[in-house]
């Protein structure tokens, strides 16, 4: 009995400590990192997750091409799948209609110039990333592994950036350099491998 | 009242003859759920948007998702990979702060050859304010042990284009919260219900909605909306990437397009002034098309990276003026005119305009849009 009143001082004086430490940050925000995050009392829920479940949920691919999933495609294999899931929104040629223009290597130094995955894109790793999660926009992320492989390399096909049974997988799609690989400017943070 | 008023209400809304004031949606036709939609500006006061009325930018629509089932992935470069339900982090230490959220999209039709004829809110209206209450970033990125080599973590939402974007770790740690409440209550589903990742000043794509994951990693997944999209090509030929600042904006947002004076006399210049940099340090006024400015006054709370209000008096003679506002942010920085900002830039680079914005006052105290 007698250490009880004792741990409430404690605890009462603690939780004192914890609401000065907070009232700082908050002071600092904006102008300071939140140095005191590592000494606020958490309760430390996180739950363990292994590598099946961070497997399943993760879609990332990197340029480098890690997240890549076996299987393969070429612009042959691609070119009736496109024509049925994604011709409607994106023209019979990837001209672009209620979706984005896809095709086309135009200047980006003309005067009103289209922005395609041709002329644009830096990475064709982000090709199968953005497809594989996001497309078709009516059904997204029901294209198997293989249809995704098949219809990136569709549009680099029509951007002539690979041949037609050119085959892509997880060791040839992130050796493509694609034509605006260098295009671009960090404004905020840096480009990484852009020279800096 | 000689008769007994209305009975009590669970949750209230606008007077009835209010409701013409609504965000005005702009969609894909053939996707109903890609698009926006935009904060009336113009028929709101003080600094915080009301949440029914936070602009929205959706890529593939709003989720529907229940809060006991949803989790938070924190793995990567990271001693422990986690997950957290939402129960969980309610326990975790809250923060709030009243902060902006832009869509870098914002304000893009400045960049058109002539000035688009519409309201404010509709031109610059992909701005909101909110408070939003959530777990400082930090304090999980801590518990599951992030590598501190690895400068970049990549946040994706649950929507159905698991829309993904990489920030620099630095920020994330700075001052970033993962946000269950916004305005008092839990976050709405077309805010993101039931958590946000909340990136004070910056690029509203970055501010993921209905956040899942969050991977540590040691460089950008270079996703498509922070390479194909939401970025700005230049003149050069070259892409400005990575621009996550929101730069020192304001506008007047009465007297704007749509209002109308009501013969001469004294009225209040009223607006809004932001800066992804900090605080608003001032805003100035001119009525004679940036001939003459004066200061306005700001209105108590200036918050960084918040809304700010300020006000200006004006005794309008009854003769044709053109309304500006410029912005000064506690950094110094200064919102350009727009000629400046087209000479630097270009006209193709669609997001991140903060040009000065122009009203046109004429004899009949009609408001319209004009470039000066």
């Amino acid at each position: 009995m007698a250490r009880f009143p004792t741990s409430i001082v404690e605890a009462r004086h603690f939780v004192l400590v914890t609401l000065v430490a907070v009232a700082g940050s908050a002071l600092a925000a904006g102008t300071a990192p939140a140095a005191k995050a590592t000494e606020t009392p958490t309760p430390h829920l996180g739950q363990p997750a292994g590598p099946d479940l961070v497997a399943r949920w993760n879609l990332s691919v990197y340029p480098d091409g890690r997240g890549l999933p076996a299987g393969q495609g070429t612009a042959a294999q691609g070119r009736p799948i496109y024509q049925a899931r994604c011709a409607k929104c994106h023209g019979a040629e990837g001209e672009g209609a209620s979706g984005g223009t896809l095709v086309g290597r135009g200047s980006l130094t003309d005067p009103d110039p289209d922005q395609t995955v041709g002329n644009y894109w830096p990475y064709a790793t982000t090709l199968f990333d953005f497809i594989r999660r996001a497309m078709p926009m009516d059904a997204p992320a029901t294209l198997s592994d293989d249809e995704v492989y098949a219809v990136s390399a569709y549009l680099l096909y029509l951007n002539r950036i690979v041949g037609v049974e050119e085959q892509l997988d997880a060791d040839s799609l992130p050796r493509i350099r694609m034509p605006n690989r260098d295009g671009f400017i960090g404004v905020d943070a840096d480009v990484p491998g852009a020279g800096h | 009242m000689k008769t007994p008023g209305q009975p009590f209400s669970n949750y209230g809304q606008p007077s009835a003859q209010q409701r013409g004031v609504v965000r005005w949606i702009s969609a894909n036709h053939d996707v109903p759920g890609n698009g926006v939609s935009w904060t009336p500006l113009h028929e709101l006061e003080g600094i915080v948007t009301p949440s029914g009325l936070h602009f929205e930018r959706h890529h593939n629509g709003v989720p529907q998702i229940p809060i006991d089932q949803h989790r938070l992935l924190v793995h990567g470069q990271v001693k422990r990979a986690l997950t957290f339900s939402m129960a969980d982090l309610a326990r975790y230490p809250l923060r709030s702060q009243i902060l902006f959220i832009e869509c870098g999209g914002n304000s893009n039709a400045g960049w058109h050859r002539l000035p688009q004829q519409t309201r404010a809110g509709y031109l610059h209206g992909l701005a909101s304010c909110s408070e939003w209450a959530g777990v400082p970033l930090a304090l999980l990125l801590d518990e599951a042990g992030a590598d501190p080599a690895a400068s970049w973590l990549v946040a994706e939402g649950a929507d159905a284009a698991a829309v993904q974007i990489s920030l620099p770790m630095a920020k994330a740690r700075e001052d970033c919260l993962l946000a269950l409440y916004q305005n008092g209550e839990r976050i709405r589903p077309e805010n993101g219900y039931p958590l946000r990742l909340i990136v004070p000043g910056w690029e509203g794509v970055l501010n993921i909605k209905w956040l899942r994951r969050l991977e540590v990693a040691r460089e950008p997944v270079m996703a498509r909306n922070e390479t194909a999209r939401y970025t700005e090509l230049q003149p050069s030929g070259k892409a400005r990437m990575f621009t996550f600042v929101m730069q020192a904006k304001s506008l007047i947002t009465w007297p704007s397009p749509g209002h109308r004076l009501d013969g001469r006399g004294v009225y209040e210049i009223r607006g809004l002034a932001w800066s992804g940099l900090g605080r608003i340090r001032s805003v100035d006024v001119s009525t004679d098309g940036g001939a003459h400015w004066g200061p306005a006054q700001l209105q108590e709370p200036v918050l960084p990276m918040a809304f700010t209000r300020f006000r200006a008096p004006w005794d309008w003679s009854g003769a044709p003026a053109v309304l500006k506002s410029r912005v000064t942010d506690e950094t110094g920085a200064v919102q350009p005119e727009r000629a400046a900002l087209i000479a630097e830039r270009g006209r193709h680079g669609y997001f991140h305009y903060n040009a000065i914005v122009c009203w046109q006052v004429d004899e009949d105290g009609e408001v319209s849009h004009v470039y000066r």
